[in-house]
């Protein structure tokens, strides 16, 4: 039940885009088409699952063992960064046709705030392994929600008449923000 | 000071970056893939577009076909004979050459000469309007002028003109197809690059209906089939096809076409004989579809301009240099 909870909790409530503002250079960057944004969300469903494994590993057995908590941002930046590099080249060994399709997204996930931001959000909660895996992938898959929503929102946008003042950038930024205020309905849904 | 702490932390940070990079180091070994040094090669010769007109997935999706042979040296469309020689070069092949084609919108069917069916007010865009009752212009074929083509070329060599049709600069164009892709109309399409001579009309209706339309539309009237000196027009689909091996771009069909429709790019040339180069051999006079050069034996001829059609035929078979273009 609490897991349940979880992921419903990372999807809706706490969208870790549209509710905590994380991971926002990826989502204005790679939300011109719904397609690139599903790669995209993809991508970021995978490296935050495995991320949140790995990340919970090293605080508990070696931040915490060593009193060195407070490490705990630059050692997780490391262990991620590292970690997207090698599952980049475990994909493009293992499974070429995977790499096809979420390939050119990964190196650009290295940078992704929300990754940093769900597995510190782990670690404060005090979530187990098991809970921390699933809140990273409940947690990207409201990435994806919110990334692909946007996306389809965008390639609208693309066919409306909008004062020049306000095209491109500045109309995304508006509409985002607007996405952001009906996530906001789902405040007090769950509490956690 | 507590120095104990400082060098627990440095430690610890340090030999988890050195275990990480010695994974990462000892990862890009086993996971080694091999790649072909040719692919990047290729890959910096093609022009990087990224514009798919190969049909390939961009320009290093085309690099990797290439080297593995699914896809001919001069599969790019954008770079030409120049960049298949060059990638030629490299893959230790002979380029073939194929005459370079570019985009021709195949319209002229502005707001004065081709009627509308309704007001259209919504989005302006190709698709969005060809998807009510495909466009508010009455003739179904016609360019809509709302530059989805525009949107679609990497390359700026489409613009919509002050008429609202939509314009190829054919020097600029690389034949990617983008803007063929792009139209919902079907009315850009191939045309082989430096002809001078094209139909500038989609419509694929009976005359009687094309005419209601539009004033500039072909309306199968047979008069460029039957005036072709060199019968290098054919009627298909009641639209004229022009045969660029037959055409000598005599522009008698350009002439002859009531509505405008079929266009060139050049004026009609005159040809005239340079007195002292002629020796009077005759064999301009012989080869002239028109029978426009007259002249006895041993002396210089002379070209009739009433008849002369431009042709040029006189001009590639005569010796001596004695015709002059201009």
């Amino acid at each position: 039940m609490k897991l349940i909870l979880i992921v419903l909790s990372a999807i809706f409530v706490n969208n870790y885009v549209a509710v905590q503002f994380l991971g926002i250079c990826p989502f204005l960057g790679v939300s011109k088409k719904v397609d690139t944004a599903i790669g995209m969300g993809m991508a970021v469903t995978f490296v935050m699952a495995i991320a949140s494994a790995v990340t919970w590993v090293i605080q508990e057995f070696i931040l915490n063992t060593l009193h060195l908590e407070y490490l705990q941002t630059i050692s997780f930046i490391l262990v991620i960064a590292a970690l997207v590099q090698f599952v980049e080249m475990f994909l493009q060994k293992a499974s070429p046709a995977l790499y096809q399709a979420l390939g050119v997204y990964l190196p650009l996930i290295t940078t992704n705030c929300a990754v940093l931001g769900v597995a510190i959000t782990n670690i404060d909660r005090g979530y187990n392994i098991i809970e921390s895996i699933v809140n990273g992938t409940g947690g990207a898959l409201g990435f994806t929600l919110a990334i692909v929503l946007f996306a389809g929102i965008r390639e609208r946008l693309e066919l409306a008449n909008i004062p020049k003042c306000l095209e491109g950038f500045p109309i995304a930024l508006i509409s985002a923000s607007m996405m952001a205020l009906t996530f906001l309905g789902f405040q007090g849904l769950i509490t956690l | 000071m507590d120095f104990k702490s400082i060098i627990t932390a440095a430690l610890s940070i340090g030999i988890l970056g050195a275990a990480l990079g010695a994974i990462l180091a000892f990862a890009s070994k086993i996971f080694h893939v091999e790649k072909d040094e040719r692919i990047a090669l290729v890959q910096e010769c093609l022009p990087g577009a990224n514009c798919g007109g190969c049909g390939q997935p961009g320009c290093g999706g085309a690099a990797e076909a290439i080297v593995k042979g699914t896809a001919p040296v001069n599969v790019c469309p954008v770079g030409g004979a120049e960049v298949a020689a060059k990638i030629a070069a490299i893959m230790g092949v002979e380029a073939v050459e194929g005459a370079k084609q570019v985009a021709f919108v195949a319209c002229q069917g502005c707001r004065e000469v081709a009627k509308d069916k309704f007001n259209y007010y919504g989005a302006k865009d190709c698709q969005e309007a060809a998807a009510v009752m495909g466009g508010e212009k009455a003739c179904e074929y016609g360019c809509l002028g709302y530059g989805s083509c525009v949107k679609a070329c990497k390359f700026g060599a489409i613009k919509v003109n002050e008429k609202g049709i939509a314009e190829v600069d054919p020097e600029k164009c690389t034949g990617c197809g983008a803007c063929i892709a792009a139209c919902p109309k079907g009315v850009v399409k191939f045309v082989t690059y430096g002809k001078a001579v094209k139909i500038a009309c989609n419509s694929k209706d009976k005359g009687k209906n094309v005419k209601v339309n539009c004033e500039v539309g072909c309306i199968s009237c047979n008069a460029c089939v039957k005036n072709c000196p060199f019968e290098a027009i054919t009627m298909v689909n009641n639209l004229p096809v022009i045969d660029y091996d037959k055409c000598r771009e005599c522009l008698v069909c350009v002439s002859k076409c009531k509505p405008g429709v079929i266009v060139s790019s050049i004026e009609r040339r005159k040809f005239t004989i340079k007195e002292e180069n002629c020796i009077g051999c005759g064999l301009c006079a012989k080869n002239c579809p028109q029978e426009a050069i007259s002249g006895e034996k041993k002396e210089p001829h002379v070209i009739d301009q009433e008849k002369c059609i431009g042709c040029g035929i006189c001009f590639d078979k005569c010796k001596k240099d004695a015709i002059i273009k201009s």
